[in-house]
């Protein structure tokens, strides 16, 4: 069935143990180093600019980024780059309103930041609740990902292969703690780069050089004359256009792309990430190096993704659980078809990497949030009774929830779980967003319009995905019934419904010391003073 | 007071403050504190109300808030105009390139165009920055 499987996967398994090899070692001389709070979740924060923002690119360009955007540009042309359009421009809206106030004001998480003026029980259970949930479904989305890809690329079955993901990530994690991850990440990223620059290059050698050329035979697509008409790829509306059988289909690419540029700003991975450096400027200087790479990364989809369809043969790609083309291969083989062997062995290192740093990442920020948040200030009232039991609790913590994320992704392996990647958004989009917003910029804001803006925010983007055609679908759903809500995006309803909460919630009740608080916070969001430092050596 | 719920500086019998090693790292414990660590090191209220403070805020929040607007309302003209205008986004501008496309690569520029413009103000913010927390604490 699979074409690659006929040559010997040797090349791709030596690229794979060399990366692996690698991160260890990283890992035992980060070891070292991760003592203490600052140390374990902030990797000192003596992260420098330049690295943090190779580290935020590597967090970020997830596998759903590389291989499923280049398998979706492939198959569905323009509407698949309105992704990667919407994952840089996102990078606004982290500079402008959220990286500096929350490097100035916070801590470890995101929690921190809500947590300084308002009651901090309640509002750092839900803050939690909320990450937790953003971390495992984004993971869950991955490691299944992650596990179908390594069987077609290494041949390793799906099971081994979850396992031994998620083994490798707990190792990062629980020894190498944050300093570990980013460096994972920075390689990663650096891998990424170099990889879709080559195929890049090599997709446009096909069409003699010529960005003309190029183009032109992508207005023409046939998939190396294996599908005929030719389609023009270049026109939107193939995944979203509104049509007769689906006429919202306008209002669900203005949805997805409202939480593509929203929910960036509210993912607990990437807003851990500047707490690892020392000040605010830092901060700022690693979005804008982020941005760089990241904008670079994805107008190169350009070429990876259309240029596949002029490429590949309908043939080469294979079919999914529901008997529809695959995208996610789309790069891999596009690697092996144009450089050998050899450039597909790194193609699939380099997807390999990927995923490793992103989903080591998602443990890092969902147990940091349990550790700090959870257990250090809702059940312990922020005190440390023996010195390390944080970081301790974190290190089980990343037990846990690898272990659940495994377990998870070995029950959902044989379906479509894409959706959770959006759903992570969404839930960042709606229920973190405003809540970081309204505390940082609206001095009446307080507890209850917190929790009712988290909650809801939450709520409302589950509710909404599990009753849309991305789960209930009458022939291939997890729940085999008509949808009831018609777009596969609930951004453009469940943003407004978490900013609304979080006003309403606020307006219904008053909140003096939050109020009184505003003052210092503000100060130290505006100015860094007081904020933590990097740990002197 | 470092922390008003709990007023007895008795240390726990046998707790991390009680038998604290010497050389050791980390925070001192509260018992240990003088007046002058225990006490909330920064002015708060002082600076909030300098005239300089306010300036600052203002000189963000008038790059801020215009600049949010600009690039939320021309992302989001994007898939407004691919959504409910396809038939004028599908026309070619450059060769074979189509409205569409066009708009999205501009949308790259956009954003490297106002993350340096950004980068520009936070340079003049630093300043005052500096200048307003000067004015508070000595170094």
């Amino acid at each position: 069935m699979f074409p690659l499987l006929a040559f010997t996967v040797t090349p791709a398994l030596g690229l794979f143990i060399g990366f692996v090899a690698l991160t260890l070692v990283i890992t035992y001389f980060s070891a070292r180093k991760a003592t203490g709070s600052a140390a374990y979740f902030a990797a000192g924060r003596s992260i420098t600019g330049w690295q943090n923002g190779l580290a935020v690119a590597g967090d970020y360009m997830s596998a759903a980024s590389f291989l499923g955007i280049s398998g979706i540009i492939c198959l569905k042309g323009y509407d698949g780059f309105m992704y990667s359009v919407g994952f840089l421009v996102a990078y606004l809206t982290v500079l402008f309103l959220v990286a500096e106030p929350l490097r100035n004001a916070g801590k470890y998480t995101m929690a921190d930041l809500l947590a300084y003026r308002l009651k901090q029980r309640p509002v750092r259970a839900m803050a939690s609740l909320s990450t937790l949930t953003v971390s495992t479904f984004y993971m869950i989305a991955q490691m299944v990902g992650a596990g179908g890809i390594i069987k077609v690329l290494i041949g390793v079955d799906f099971v081994p292969a979850v396992i031994g993901v998620g083994i490798l990530m707990l190792v990062y994690v629980v020894f190498g703690g944050m300093l570990a991850t980013t460096w994972v990440q920075i390689i990663k990223a650096i891998l990424l780069m170099g990889g879709a620059f080559a195929l890049s290059i090599m997709v446009l050698g096909k069409h003699d050089y010529s960005l003309a050329t190029f183009f032109e035979h992508v207005s023409h697509a046939d998939y190396a004359g294996t599908k005929s008409p030719a389609i023009n790829l270049l026109d939107p509306g193939l995944a979203y256009g509104s049509t007769a059988k689906n006429p919202y289909g306008a209002i669900d690419f203005i949805s997805l792309a409202l939480g593509l540029v929203l929910g960036t700003a509210g993912l607990p991975h990437i807003l851990v990430r500047f707490y690892t450096v020392p000040d605010a400027r830092t901060a700022r200087v690693s979005v804008v190096w982020a941005t760089a790479i990241i904008g670079v990364f994805y107008i190169l989809t350009t070429f990876f993704g259309f240029g596949a369809a002029t490429i590949l043969k309908m043939s080469d790609i294979p079919l999914d659980a529901a008997g529809k083309p695959d995208g996610n291969m789309v790069a891999p083989i596009l690697a092996h078809i144009l450089g050998g062997e050899w450039f597909f062995a790194f193609i699939s290192a380099v997807a390999f990497a990927t995923i490793l740093a992103v989903v080591a990442g998602l443990t890092m920020s969902a147990s940091t949030s349990f550790a700090h948040d959870f257990y250090s200030n809702v059940i312990h009232h922020g005190k440390e009774h023996r010195p390390g039991q944080e970081v301790r609790v974190a290190r089980i913590t990343a037990f846990f929830v690898g272990a659940i994320s495994i377990f998870l992704a070995i029950q959902l392996r044989s379906l479509n779980v894409a959706f959770l990647v959006g759903l992570a958004f969404s839930v960042a989009a709606s229920a973190n967003l405003p809540v970081i917003l309204f505390s940082v910029f609206w001095k009446r804001f307080n507890t209850v319009g917190a929790v009712a803006g988290l909650a809801v925010g939450l709520l409302s983007s589950i509710i909404l995905i599990v009753i849309s055609p991305s789960v209930m679908d009458p022939a291939v759903g997890l729940i085999k019934a008509a949808p009831l809500f018609p777009l596969k995006n609930p951004g453009i309803v469940s943003i407004p419904l978490g900013f609304l909460a979080a006003f309403i919630g606020t307006l219904c009740s008053r909140e003096p010391e939050a109020e009184a608080k505003f003052t210092e916070l503000s100060v130290r969001a505006e100015t860094g003073l007081g904020a933590e430092g990097a740990t002197q050596h | 007071m470092s922390n008003p719920e709990n007023p007895d500086y008795t240390p726990i019998s046998g707790g991390p403050t009680d038998v604290a090693p010497l050389g050791r790292s980390g925070p001192k414990p509260a018992h240990e504190k003088t007046a002058d660590e225990d006490g909330d090191p920064f002015p708060w209220a002082a600076i909030a109300n300098d005239p300089g403070f306010a300036a600052l805020k203002r000189a963000k929040l008038r790059f801020i808030v215009p600049g949010t607007l600009f690039f939320f309302c021309y992302y989001m003209a994007l898939p407004i105009l691919v959504g409910f205008f396809p038939a004028m986004m599908k026309a070619p501008i450059l060769g074979k390139v189509n409205a569409a496309y066009l708009f999205a690569l501009s949308q790259f520029i956009m954003t490297w165009v106002l993350c340096a413009m950004y980068v520009r103000a936070a340079k003049r913010w630093d300043i005052m920055n500096a200048e307003l927390l000067a004015k508070f604490i000595r170094r």
